[in-house]
């Protein structure tokens, strides 16, 4: 039993089990399949989300670029699809049949090398992951294994999103431009736009996101994220304890690179079209701004975060176009400003002591009619001190070992 | 530059930053089991020979050899592996964690990406923890997050997450920085302690501490050194007195 209780509190699963609760049975329950449809659209926002934790908030490096990576995993199944409903029989009109119709619009004649491997499921599967990282491993051993860092790895990744974006407008016939991949229909002859289908998609979804946060929890409470953590704020320490600190980093960002593609794959499936303007600058900011809402060195916050901001952006950009981009900018410098941490912080500094108290309340007051003599004053001087020294007085007091646990791991919600 | 039986051997060594030489054509050979002091005034160049050793800063002439192993253009966590410890001028311990966390992370395994992912804390790691924190006074601070700990502590648990590699060489800089009387009685027999079977580099102000711990002295000024010798020597030495009384 103890066991289990240590397992749960060193993983987090209380939290993550909640999250999982409310999207895998609350929200199917609760909302029809255009609203679900549309939370699972957020939740491939949140695959970039989390990966965010894992880079800025426990890697100490902020990019500004994610998109790129969200947007070539999406690509890469949008192309596998687009091929699939480019048929022959279906593009007979054309000029060449049988090749994507925004290739015919652009003179092209016959399919370009590069489309070949996405004629193939497994090659797509495989692109989905491996060319985001590729290009996230090119990008970061460049610049860390140079020791660059801070402020102009956000720029170069910034830079790098602009880039990626033109380069998909400029090549109309081989990317469909500006409008992007539309007319995405079907999965190996699988209808993707079916209300079956998008239940199953939505589930798939929530399933690897949960899937993606078991596995960045399993690395945060490995030597590996506690070494990230030494860096981000110890770096000379770490480099002068043997570690290559660019190695460390490069393999984050090329884990959150993953995650991303893994969910503009997602997205592709479950929205049917995808467009350059889900690489750029701006999505990629928006992305920073989900994770912060949420809370940087929270997973689970980084879902809830973006869960909000997108409900709030669906809200509002309905009701008050014109003043939504300012409400962004608005909730992003708040966040930053007034609770860094963001929700997850809030519910640290906040929800969590308040609650230790209220039981602490509890037992002192069965305690005290009992007659024993150490439990109250200890109750209730760790209730009167802050959350650290409580830490250091629980180790003592066996009955209230569970109160300052939580504080002691660095980060944690 | 020829081979030599010295742990550390430096010969010719220059760095200058923007045509200032910090460091000029410096000469200094460091035995096994030697603990050896550098002391000089302010910008004598202490730190920064310290900085070349380790790979904080690239030298722009001369050669390090540890055991005969070329390393001036060595990344610094390679000159890690090889068995050199550095401990910073002002404490630098991981605040958040606690002092057997910090210990643990110090352990020289599970050092790649991958092994990182991989490392169990196993029983092995525990003793080596428990034997290296007796080292150092901390044993019963185990649990204690290390930002609690007082300055002087800190300084003892870096030297601890050094003494965690078992380097042959150990650099510290200002290791009693801050330190109480006691807590000094305690490093000079700390520093006597694990100057067995490897050699070590002191840079200090104190002078009775120096006079307490060092088998040898070396004098830097303007990044050249001046004397070298024991204690009473060099404290004789014309020259010493003349740079220390001047400044």
């Amino acid at each position: 039993m103890k066991a289990i209780q240590e397992l749960i509190k060193r993983y987090q699963l209380a939290s993550l089990l909640v999250l999982t609760l409310l999207l895998a049975v609350v929200l199917p329950l609760s909302l029809d399949i255009f609203r679900l449809n549309l939370i699972g659209k957020y939740l491939t926002y949140a695959f970039v989300a989390v990966g965010l934790v894992m880079v800025w908030g426990y890697g100490g490096v902020l990019s500004l670029g994610q998109g790129v990576f969200f947007g070539l995993g999406g690509y890469a199944m949008a192309m596998f699809l687009k091929l699939e409903a480019s048929d022959p029989v279906t593009t007979a009109i054309q000029s060449t049949p049988g090749i994507p119709d925004f290739m015919d619009w652009n003179q092209i004649t016959a399919l370009p090398a590069f489309w070949l491997p996405f004629k193939s499921l497994p090659l797509t599967l495989i692109a989905v992951i491996a060319v985001p990282t590729l290009l996230a491993w090119i990008i970061s051993f460049a610049m860390f294994k140079r020791r660059v860092g801070g402020v102009y790895f956000a720029i170069i990744t910034q830079a790098v999103a602009l880039i990626v974006t033109v380069l998909i407008i400029g090549q109309q016939g081989y990317t469909g431009g500006v409008n992007g991949m539309t007319d995405l229909k079907t999965l190996l002859g699988w209808d993707t736009r079916t209300n079956s289908a998008k239940y199953i998609l939505y589930y798939l979804c929530v399933a690897l996101l949960v899937g993606s946060i078991v596995l960045c929890r399993w690395i945060q409470t490995s030597k590996a994220g506690t070494l990230l953590l030494a860096m981000r704020d110890k770096e000379d320490r770490v480099r002068f304890s043997g570690y290559d600190v660019a190695d460390f980093r490069i393999f984050t960002f090329c884990l959150a690179a993953a995650l991303s593609g893994i969910g503009g794959a997602l997205f592709s499936l479950q929205v049917g079209f995808m467009s350059p303007s889900f690489v750029g600058i701006v999505p990629s900011v928006e992305m920073v701004i989900f994770a912060a809402v949420g809370g940087r060195m929270s997973l689970v916050g980084a879902v809830y975060g973006t869960l909000l901001v997108n409900a709030g952006k669906t809200y509002f950009s309905e009701s008050f176009p014109d003043l939504w981009l300012f409400l962004m900018a608005a909730l992003f410098i708040g966040v930053t400003m007034a609770f860094p941490m963001g929700l997850a912080g809030l519910w640290e500094s906040h929800v969590v002591p308040w609650w230790s108290k209220r039981k602490n309340k509890g037992k002192g007051g069965d305690a005290e009619p009992a007659g024993t003599d150490a439990a109250p004053p200890a109750a209730v001087a760790a209730t009167a001190k802050p959350a650290r020294q409580a830490s250091a007085d629980s180790a003592l007091t066996k009955g209230l070992s569970d109160v300052g646990a939580q504080s002691a791991i660095p980060g944690s919600i | 530059m020829s081979n030599t039986d010295f742990t550390l051997a430096v010969e010719d060594l220059t760095v200058s930053f923007d045509g200032f030489k910090a460091i000029d054509a410096f000469n200094l050979y460091i035995d096994r089991n030697e603990l050896r002091v550098i002391i000089g005034p302010n910008g004598a160049g202490k730190t920064t020979l310290l900085d070349l050793i380790c790979g904080r800063t690239k030298a722009s002439a001369g050669s390090i050899k540890f055991n005969n192993t070329e390393l001036t253009r060595m990344a610094e966590y390679k000159r890690v592996r090889l068995g050199i410890g550095r401990k910073f001028q002002t404490p630098s311990i991981y605040e958040n964690l606690t002092v057997f966390q910090n210990l643990e992370v110090s352990y020289p395994k599970g050092r790649t990406v991958m092994g990182a992912l991989a490392f169990k804390c196993d029983d092995e790691v525990k003793a080596r923890v428990q034997v290296v924190a007796e080292d150092i006074f901390l044993a019963d601070r185990l649990d204690l997050e290390a930002g609690l700990l007082s300055h002087g502590q800190k300084q003892w648990l870096e030297i601890g997450m050094l003494l965690m590699q078992s380097p042959e060489l150990l650099l510290l800089d200002e290791p009693i920085a801050g330190m109480s009387a006691r807590e000094r009685d305690l490093t000079a027999e700390l520093l006597q302690r694990i100057c067995k079977n490897r050699a070590v580099i002191v840079i200090e102000h104190d002078m009775e501490f120096v006079k307490r711990i060092a088998h040898k002295v070396t004098v830097m000024h303007q990044g050249k050194m001046l004397a070298e010798g024991p204690m009473e020597k060099v404290q004789a030495d014309p020259k010493v007195i003349d740079v220390y009384l001047g400044h």
